[in-house]
């Protein structure tokens, strides 16, 4: 009798979670496996014919890359040709990747990057894929700058909103506003402040500077869209994580800090050795979380840049959705989304391997 | 006796109500959610066929534009496609080739009084049928080109390349103007297949050729290289608007006087003549090369490959072909109604109407985009590259990389056989 207690409020557990597990396994898991199974198919959006099994050539299209070393092009007296601008001129790439039998295992592959060798040589690098290679260069740079940027300005605000003032109320709506706006309506927002005729950001740029700025097109120039998008995101996202560091901070007892003014801790020494401390799993929470979120860019480029201008935004999962239903090549989209699984695994074990208990 | 009567005409509206129930119900499926005037005419049509004869009842349901393919394909993947279904031309091939549309039972001889365009031909049938077109004019206005003493071209003389190229060089010194040309490139999506492909096509180049299955030394050719040279001189000169064009200077830059000329179409005709008035030109496009060419094939109807009542699906289309729909439709939305005949039953069309030109435009200049199932992947690239060349990317490594897309999405697909 007393043991059958905890079994009955057991099962009546499991049943009240069936809805969401159930849900969550058929609209999370199920596409799950199914994206993996697709990633080694040749299955299609529409189409009349069966889907066949292709093995491994959806990812060795993918990742597939080759290189070689180019001497520059000889006029007829064997020099050096140098272009009007001062640079060396090299053979173009398309004489080796296109209909050139003794460069097959160059066939159809585009130059990704290059560095100089000795005698003016060149040393490229191609990828069979060039377009997912910028996308996943652009994304892991989004990760790498976004991440750390938007964990520190979320600690920063969550620092300053964290004190007894009166209306301090006021400041956390105000911060945690762009969180609950939908990201289609922020994006559709920020493309008129980027914009390069008449946009506010450089309407006040030209007013700081009493005019001497130049309007920049932030995001139709391939030097400043991808940027534009990080400063963008961050605004977007810092909110929410602001609310997480805030929880955190008020979970850390009142009295350490009461003893660490008694002992006259300046403040930088009680953010050290109190606050920070204290804020140990929530720091790791939140490193997980924004690179998840980062890694799953997709909204901003869709609504305001579409991946151009020359691809200078593509991001991983953008191409992923553009293949797999523009193009109607579901399995090329799954083979990006089970690349992108794989790396945000791999980079989640290996936080969690950095941050685990040393005790 | 009252009480005779009124079993009399109980009995006489089961017998009507048993009448209605012998028509079978045929579903249609539409674009053009939101659109009073065009649901106005359609359910006119509707109403009319219906009355018409007593085998077949069309029940319209509507989609937003945005999301119909969408709504199509998804409909198709549960099996539960309408009987007639409504169709961009362009994409038309694509869904017949994976059987979404089945071909028409109407004849050659049917059709032979409609546009070329609004005919959806596809494996050598006819799979679609569009009620009217629409066509691409050069806007320019007369006193701007007489001020700057450029000839003013004609159907039968349009301006060669050259004239062309020297009209925008001339235009580009007169600072009225913040532009000499816009090519509304703020317009994604179709906008670049559909107004821009004809250029290519009359430079020699094209987008693929179906019948090798290829796009290689197609859109990749010498000559579509020549395009994307002359493409991309015209933003590093500054002489058109570039992608981040603001939609706003799209829609109103021409009638507002920043751009000189503007390739637009017949949708946008009305307003900048409430403007102009009889200043304003439509000319025709410029021949640079290989004949003057502007786009064809706008949405049309055909019947679903799953549809149980094939015959009543190509009643309907026929029923709807008939020029006094055509006129009402061309009425509602401006289009071009697809038949010369209905052209004066309409107010913009008839002989000496405002828009009276772009049927002759539409008639002598129109040149379908290619017929391939692959249209959906071959229109995206096309789309990628010119954006990417307009923004400064090497001109024949962006259409190698295109014409390889291409043709990696046909091998993919087994040539779409």
């Amino acid at each position: 009798m007393a043991n059958s207690k905890p079994k009955n409020q057991n099962k009546v557990g499991w049943l009240m979670a069936l809805p969401a597990s159930g849900l969550i396994f058929l609209f999370l898991i199920v596409p799950f496996l199914l994206a993996f199974w697709f990633s080694f198919t040749n299955q299609r959006l529409i189409s009349p014919n069966p889907t066949e099994f292709v093995g491994w050539s959806n990812f060795s299209s993918l990742i597939g890359v080759g290189t070689l070393t180019v001497e520059p092009e000889k006029d007829a007296e064997g020099k050096t040709v140098i272009k009007p601008n001062g640079d060396i001129q090299y053979p173009r790439m398309r004489k080796f990747t296109r209909n050139n039998p003794d460069y097959e295992h160059l066939k159809g592959m585009r130059e990704w990057f290059s560095f100089p060798l000795s005698n003016d040589r060149k040393w490229v690098v191609l990828a069979r894929d060039k377009l997912f290679m910028k996308a996943l260069v652009n994304t892991i740079l989004f990760v790498l700058i976004v991440a750390p940027l938007q964990g520190a300005f979320a600690l920063l605000l969550a620092l300053m909103i964290n004190q007894k003032l009166p209306g301090i109320n006021i400041f956390r709506t105000i911060y945690f506003m762009p969180v609950v706006i939908s990201i289609v309506v922020v994006s559709i927002l920020w493309r008129f402040i980027y914009d390069g005729e008449n946009g506010l950001l450089n309407a006040m740029l030209s007013f700081f500077s009493f005019g001497l700025f130049e309007p920049v097109d932030w995001l139709g120039n391939s030097s400043t869209a991808l940027g534009s998008i990080m400063v963008m995101s961050i605004w977007q996202g810092v909110g929410f994580h602001m609310i997480i560091w805030l929880s955190g901070l008020q979970t850390i007892s009142g009295s350490l800090y009461e003893a660490a003014a008694l002992e006259g801790a300046t403040r930088w020494q009680t953010f050290r050795y109190v606050t920070w401390p204290g804020l140990k799993n929530t720091a790791v929470l939140i490193m997980v979380v924004i690179t998840m979120q980062a890694f799953a860019l997709f909204a901003q480029v869709d609504v305001m840049t579409r991946g151009g201008p020359v691809d200078s935004t593509q991001t991983l999962v953008f191409q992923s959705v553009q293949r797999g239903y523009e193009k109607q090549d579901i399995a090329g989209g799954s083979a990006i989304a089970v690349v992108l699984f794989l790396i945000v695994l791999s980079i989640s074990l290996i936080q969690r391997f950095l941050t685990r208990d040393r005790t | 006796m009252k009480l005779a009567l009124n079993i009399i005409i109980a009995g006489a509206v089961t017998l009507s109500s048993g009448l209605a129930m012998a028509q079978t119900d045929l579903s249609l499926w539409y674009h053009g959610a939101g659109n009073e005037k065009e649901k106005t005419v359609l359910t006119g049509i509707i109403t009319d066929f219906n009355a018409s004869q007593s085998d077949w009842k069309v029940n319209l349901a509507e989609f937003p534009q945005e999301s119909y393919n969408e709504s199509v394909v998804a409909a198709a993947l549960a099996g539960k496609l309408p009987d007639i279904i409504d169709v961009d031309g362009p994409l038309m091939p694509n869904w017949a080739w994976s059987k979404y549309l089945a071909p028409l039972e109407i004849t050659d001889a049917e059709v032979k009084s409609l546009l070329e365009g609004a005919i959806g031909r596809y494996d050598g049938k006819i799979y679609s049928i569009g009620l009217w077109d629409a066509a691409i004019a050069m806007f320019a206005r007369k006193s701007v080109l007489e001020k700057h003493s450029i000839r003013i071209p004609t159907l039968d003389k349009p301006w060669s390349f050259d004239e062309f190229n020297k009209a925008i060089a001339t235009l580009a010194a007169d600072k009225s103007f913040e532009y000499p040309l816009d090519l509304g490139l703020a317009w994604k999506g179709e906008w670049y297949s559909y107004a821009f492909g004809p250029l290519l096509q009359s430079m020699g180049g094209d987008l693929m050729d179906p019948s090798k299955s290829s796009a290689e030394d197609v859109l990749n050719s010498d000559e579509a290289i020549a395009f994307g040279k002359w493409w991309q001189s015209l933003f590093t000169n500054k002489l058109v608007p570039g992608t981040s064009q603001d939609g706003a200077d799209r829609e109103t830059g021409f009638v507002d006087g920043k751009y000189a000329l503007q390739w637009n179409g017949n949708w946008a005709a009305l307003g900048a003549l409430e403007k102009f008035g009889d200043d304003l030109l439509f000319l025709p496009a410029p021949d640079m090369g290989n004949g003057p060419k502007i786009g064809a094939s706008s949405w049309q109807f055909g019947v679903s490959g799953s549809s149980k009542n094939q015959k009543g699906g190509n009643d309907f289309i026929r029923f709807a072909m008939q020029d006094k729909y055509l006129a009402a439709f061309s009425d509602a939305t401006g289009l071009i109604p697809a038949t010369k005949t209905a052209t004066s039953m309409t107010t913009n069309y008839k002989e000496g109407g405002p828009l009276n030109v772009f049927f002759d435009l539409s008639k002598k200049q129109a040149t379908k985009r290619v017929s391939t199932p692959a249209y959906n992947v071959v229109t995206l690239e096309f789309e990628k590259a010119l954006a990417d060349i307009a923004n400064g990317a090497d001109v024949a490594d962006t259409l190698d990389a295109a014409a390889d897309a291409i043709n990696t999405d046909l091998k993919k697909n087994n040539n779409y056989k």
